[in-house]
């Protein structure tokens, strides 16, 4: 009813006045963790910033670069370890201050220093210099093709701002502190923060100063923000007409939405894939039944695993058509990604059988499998459903499901076997992944490979992509990698998630693959 | 399993005495208390015997097919053609199979809980009655202390200590011994309170203080002469705390902290099937959650009916 | 009296420090706060830097020692997630537990009293018995699904209320109130509901059950003989007798009420501390658990207190059995 009633508000507010005030009342599971934009690198922290503050480059809809704060930018010629990057004119922060190349010079050093978040996507970068005014170069140390994906969630501030303020040093959240910055913002973007109370409320107003207001459509002009963690309730705001746009609708309640009168659900593939991983490091594993030896080493084992799993089955009945079956641990917007390699995941449960006998685990064997049960869509539930699927090739499968914060440290610690992990990639290059999954771990790499896998051929494949700057070469390079590290079976992929956002049906707007709304690009109305 | 009902003190002349006139004449005469009997005894019965009625095994993933999910109850899937009598939930489980072996667990959680606290009370009780001096202080200090300490939050403070002690391999199995641990340990109070107020009474009549007189030891004098006197106030908490224990058990999986998925109790497919509440899958949660309704709420009017009975004065 | 107060003051707080040691413990498998604090890319560096930081990497008792210290002098650290004092968080939050708790309190006092002295003068007859069968539905079902089906038949089939929440609130000295505005008014209906039925139930029988056995009490037989109204029988001598008892009991249920707020609260979004101490437990938000699980037991065991001194200053036969109990 308050949806009508909203309704024929807006189509009354559109035909009578235009453009008038329109508040988004808008509710997803977590709440931005800080203001502070440079410390956390995390997707809720990063998308409410996203309203406020604004990076040189943004992604659009489709993971395409957009310019925002940067008008255009270039490797500069003849210096191959040099990008240019040319700033937009006569954008002004909150406060009235001018946005200049010397606030990027200061954000960058910012985004680098010691408690930032985001140093490590800037490790790269061994200089930032402002040639004038709308000018900046950054320097790396060797040739960085992929720099600006590094830069898309990264938030310039106002120098003078953060100086007087004396919120120059990011917000140590570890050593417990507060800033300035961390309760108070001063950006350049669409929207300025009004009130906030975190986990509880937040509400922010358009910018009428905004550089952009006649290029985006800024229909909406105010946003409530609400972190419901409870998926029911969630869903059950979105219905009663409480809340306007929701992210994270739980699949089975995406027909329920659709089928309210007035309410829309949008969904688009996610940048994140769902996979198993399997410690075939260790010489013999504690949480099997085989002594003396570990067959997870055993790469017949693993392929073996892999072709038990049913991804269409856990597709049609588990994610309710909502994901879609993977081969390989990149996501289709991943520079490296192949049909054909993400094409081999059927299931063959009869040869499945007939490798595990090859590998003399004819009669099977038995280990735990550990799953987070809040972090993925329906993590728990595909965990269960691999249980049954595992149980089939006679592989004995004990469940340990437990919330994110215990899951992850065990991947960190090697105390699991066999877990479950997704994993975007916010550079969208198959070198983000290397350098985490698949590379031996030591201190700088291979920091979430837990499967003690370790190849030093490989390894050296993967360092040399950093500096690699025939892109050819490269591509043949990452080529490479990925065709051992589907031989090996390395990892056993599940699917590329999807996401999902329900709205009110005056509510317009592409599903974003980052999940992270802008809600400049929202259009409203009728 | 231990899931034998609580039926009083082995004694027969106790018992003879238990059962006889009043109590079965008020129990003939109170209808709802036989339709809740024989609702309890028919579900108990299910549960023991669940593995005989049950068409499936749902606690052996082999024999799951995950196409099966989601079937509406008593029509076919729409992939497998498979028919199930109560429906099927998300992962392809007999809905019926798996609340009967869901309420085993439900149920054994629930009585092990109850005799678990049961035991801790009557012995802290007795001691605290018979003994006296600082270890009475002491005990019911603790007791009161207990009592204001929410039930709820000391569970989650078990459950997370046990867990963490637990090596991994065996934490799939524990779950349903720290929760019997639990919400055991956060029950036991008012066993102790009565059994302690009728022991401070009964210690000084004068049949206590004669078997005292003949030299029998402190031990066979509590457990011969004043255990028998309690049995009666015990039995209706110790009815009510089956109820409140096994909804105790469902709340805690809501915290996420009951038993696992793969081998659900009523309280887990209820936290499952709420999930479903809005999408029309309706049967994922209203068989479990109108069999937990059923058994907590016989008990309960039992446990009510108990008291009254127990209590001739409010006839 | 001075003595055994001090002796009650005392044997509070070394429950407090047990408490708090047990609390403690737990942290350590609750989960690893690093994970949430760094993101995707950090390095096997920053773990060791960061847990250097926070002093995880210390002995259990050092840490347990450390917050104690800070704690007596009212620090109880910053958030892990926020980043704020925790006893600021603490403050903004409980304002809408208390009120929360209160009103269901209230729902659950005059409930429960009404229909327990219905119950209890029309003992027999059908009405009373539906009503006492039908209470112990609602108390044959977790919290958590009646909040549930609650919001489903009142927010999205009625569309009568709201489904989480607290509404407008207004700031009134730094206690934000949902009292005065409509919308904050109406949020609190379904959470005291959910919140309040299983006490409500508990009194209900209580009332019940006090007042059968007052109303045989020989003067009130002596009063029905003196031809006293059988109303002011029930209400100014029956009643006023059952009361002192319900009161105790409500004012020791208080306790549970605020634990119980931790279903309520995830459920319904409620903004208070419940909810704060799940999301703190999602988060192994250390500081935040700490302080709860502290304030909680303050809270509890300062009640405990005063029911007992209570008890000790009105009934002089107390004293007698205490003092001996304790030699």
């Amino acid at each position: 009813m308050k949806t009508k009633a909203l309704l024929a508000l807006t189509l009354l507010a559109t035909t009578a006045m235009g453009a008038s005030a329109e508040t988004l009342r808008w509710a997803r599971a977590g709440d931005s963790l800080t203001l502070d934009p440079h410390a956390q690198n995390e997707g809720p922290t990063h998308t409410l910033a996203h309203q406020i503050y604004e990076p040189l480059i943004i992604r659009d809809h489709s993971g395409a670069f957009q310019a925002a704060l940067a008008t255009d930018w270039a490797p500069k010629e003849g210096d191959p370890n040099v990008w240019v990057f040319n700033l937009r004119q006569g954008v002004t922060y909150h406060d009235g201050a001018d946005f200049t190349a010397e606030d990027v010079v200061f954000s960058i050093n910012r985004a680098k220093s010691e408690n930032s978040a985001m140093k490590e996507l800037l490790t790269s970068i061994v200089e930032v210099r402002a040639t004038d005014d709308h000018t900046v170069e950054f320097v790396t140390d060797g040739p960085n093709p992929i720099l600006p994906s590094n830069l898309t969630n990264l938030f310039m501030m106002d120098k003078g701002w953060t100086e007087a303020n004396s919120a120059t040093k990011v917000q140590d959240i570890a050593g417990g502190e507060t800033t300035f910055a961390s309760s108070n913002t001063n950006g350049t973007g669409p929207f300025q923060l009004v009130s906030r109370e975190p986990d509880v409320k937040t509400v922010l107003s358009s910018n009428a100063a905004y550089w952009g207001k006649d290029e985006f459509p800024l229909d909406v002009t105010e946003i409530v923000y609400t972190p419901i963690q409870n998926a029911a309730t969630r869903v059950a705001a979105l219905l009663s007409g409480e809340v306007d746009f929701i992210q994270d609708v739980p699949v089975q309640d995406l027909g329920r939405v659709a089928d309210t009168s007035g309410l829309v659900v949008k969904t688009a593939p996610q940048n994140r894939v769902i996979f198993f991983g399997m410690n075939m490091g260790a010489d013999d594993i504690a949480n099997d039944n085989v002594d003396g030896k570990n067959p997870l080493s055993d790469a017949r084992v693993r392929k073996a695993m892999s072709l038990a799993v049913n991804r269409d089955a856990i597709k049609k009945v588990v994610m309710r058509e909502q994901s879609q079956p993977a081969g390989m641990i990149a996501p289709p917007f991943v520079n490296g990604w192949t049909a054909e390699m993400d094409a081999s995941s059927a299931t063959d449960v009869e040869k499945a059988k007939s490798l595990m006998a090859d590998a003399g685990y004819g009669d099977g064997f038995s280990i735990q499998l550990d799953c987070p049960n809040d972090r993925y869509i329906n993590d728990e539930a595909i965990c269960q459903a691999a249980v049954g699927m595992m149980a089939q090739i006679g592989v004995t499968v004990n469940l340990d499901a437990k919330p994110k914060a215990q899951h992850f440290p065990l991947i960190q610690n090697k105390e699991t076997d066999f877990y479950m992990l997704g994993w975007g990639v916010p550079t969208y290059d198959s070198e983000y992944i290397f350098n985490f999954l698949v590379h031996t771990r030591n201190d700088e790499r291979g920091s979430w490979n837990g499967t003690g896998y370790s190849n030093p051929d490989l390894d050296a494949k993967i360092a040399s992509l950093s500096s690699e700057t025939d892109l050819e070469k490269r591509n043949g390079l990452i080529g490479d990698i990925w065709s051992v590290v589907q031989d090996e079976t390395l990892y056993i992929p599940i699917h590329h998630q999807v996401l999902n956002w329900g709205m009110t049906e005056n509510v317009k707007t592409e599903v974003s693959p980052e999940d992270d709304p802008k809600f400049k690009f929202f259009e409203l109305g009728g | 399993m231990a899931e034998t009902p609580i039926e009083g003190p082995d004694r027969p002349s106790r018992l003879a005495q238990f059962w006889d006139g009043d109590f079965m004449w008020s129990f003939r005469h109170a209808p709802v208390a036989m339709v809740s009997f024989a609702i309890v005894v028919v579900l108990v019965l299910s549960a023991i015997f669940a593995p005989l009625i049950a068409p499936f095994d749902p606690f052996n993933p082999a024999t799951l097919n995950l196409m099966n999910g989601f079937t509406p109850p008593g029509e076919p899937n729409a992939f497998t053609g498979d028919s199930f009598f109560l429906g099927t939930d998300d992962q392809g489980r007999d809905v019926f199979s798996t609340i009967l072996y869901g309420m085993r667990i439900s149920l054994f959680v629930g009585f092990s809980a109850v005799f678990l606290a049961m035991f801790i009370g009557i012995l802290l009780g007795l001691i605290a009655g018979y003994v006296g001096g600082w270890v009475e202080t002491i005990i019911m200090r603790v007791a009161d202390i207990q009592l204001t300490f929410p039930s709820i939050l000391v569970a989650m403070l078990i459950f997370g200590i046990a867990k963490g002690i637990t090596p991994a391999e065996y934490r799939d199995q524990m779950a349903i011994w720290v929760l019997i641990l639990a919400i055991g340990l956060s029950d036991w109070v008012q066993f102790a309170r009565v059994v302690r107020g009728t022991t401070l009474v009964e210690k000084n009549k004068e049949y206590v203080q004669a078997a005292r007189l003949i030299g029998r030891s402190r031990f066979a004098i509590m457990l011969r002469h004043i255990l028998p006197n309690v049995l009666g106030p015990v039995l209706v908490i110790a009815t009510i705390s089956l109820a409140l224990a096994i909804i105790a058990e469902a709340t805690l999986s809501f915290l996420g902290v009951g038993a696992p998925p793969t081998k659900p109790s009523l309280g887990t497919l209820i936290r499952i099937g709420q999930e479903f509440m809005f999408s029309g899958e309706w049967w994922i949660l209203f068989f479990p959650a109108i069999t937990l309704l059923a058994l907590a709420l016989s008990i309960n009017l039992l446990g009510d009916w108990l008291r009254d009975a127990m209590n001739p004065k409010l006839r | 009296m001075f003595s055994f107060a001090l002796r009650r003051v005392f044997q509070s707080v070394i429950v407090l420090l047990v408490v708090g040691l047990v609390a403690f413990a737990m942290f350590r498998f609750v989960g690893d706060p690093i994970d949430n604090m760094l993101g995707q890319e950090r390095t096997l560096e920053d773990i060791e830097r960061l847990r250097e930081n926070l002093g995880l990497d210390k002995p259990f008792m050092v840490q347990y020692w450390r917050f104690l210290e800070q704690a007596a002098q009212g620090n109880f650290g910053l958030s892990y997630r926020q980043g704020r004092p925790v006893a600021d968080i603490l403050l903004e939050r409980i304002p809408a537990t208390l009120e929360l708790a209160f009103v269901s309190g209230l729902l659950a006092l005059i409930g429960g009293i009404v229909l327990g002295i219905f119950t209890a003068i029309r003992r027999r007859g059908v009405a009373a018995n539906v009503i006492m069968t039908a209470s112990l539905v609602g108390v044959s079902l977790p919290t958590f699904l009646i909040g549930i089906l609650l919001i489903y038949i009142f927010s999205v089939e009625l569309n009568w209320l709201p489904s989480f929440g607290r509404g407008d609130v207004v700031d009134i000295g730094g206690w934000s109130t949902g009292f005065f505005t409509e919308s904050g008014r109406k949020a609190l209906i379904l959470p005291a509901i959910t919140l309040g039925l299983y006490q409500m139930t508990l009194i209900m029988r209580l009332v019940r059950t006090e007042m059968l056995e007052v109303l045989r009490m020989d003067y009130i037989r002596f009063a029905r003989a003196r031809g006293i109204k059988e109303r002011a029988i029930n209400f100014r001598h029956a009643l006023k007798n059952t009361l002192v008892p319900v009161i105790t009991i409500t004012g020791l249920q208080l306790g549970s009420i605020i634990a119980f707020a931790i279903i309520t609260e995830t459920v319904f979004q409620w903004p208070g501390v419940g909810l704060l101490f799940i999301n703190a437990i999602q988060f192994v938000d250390i500081p935040v658990m700490a302080a709860y699980l502290m304030m909680i037991s303050v809270m509890f065991v300062g009640i405990n207190l005063i029911v007992d001194m209570l008890y000790f200053a009105i009934d002089p036969r107390l004293r007698v059995e205490r003092s001996g109990g304790s030699n």
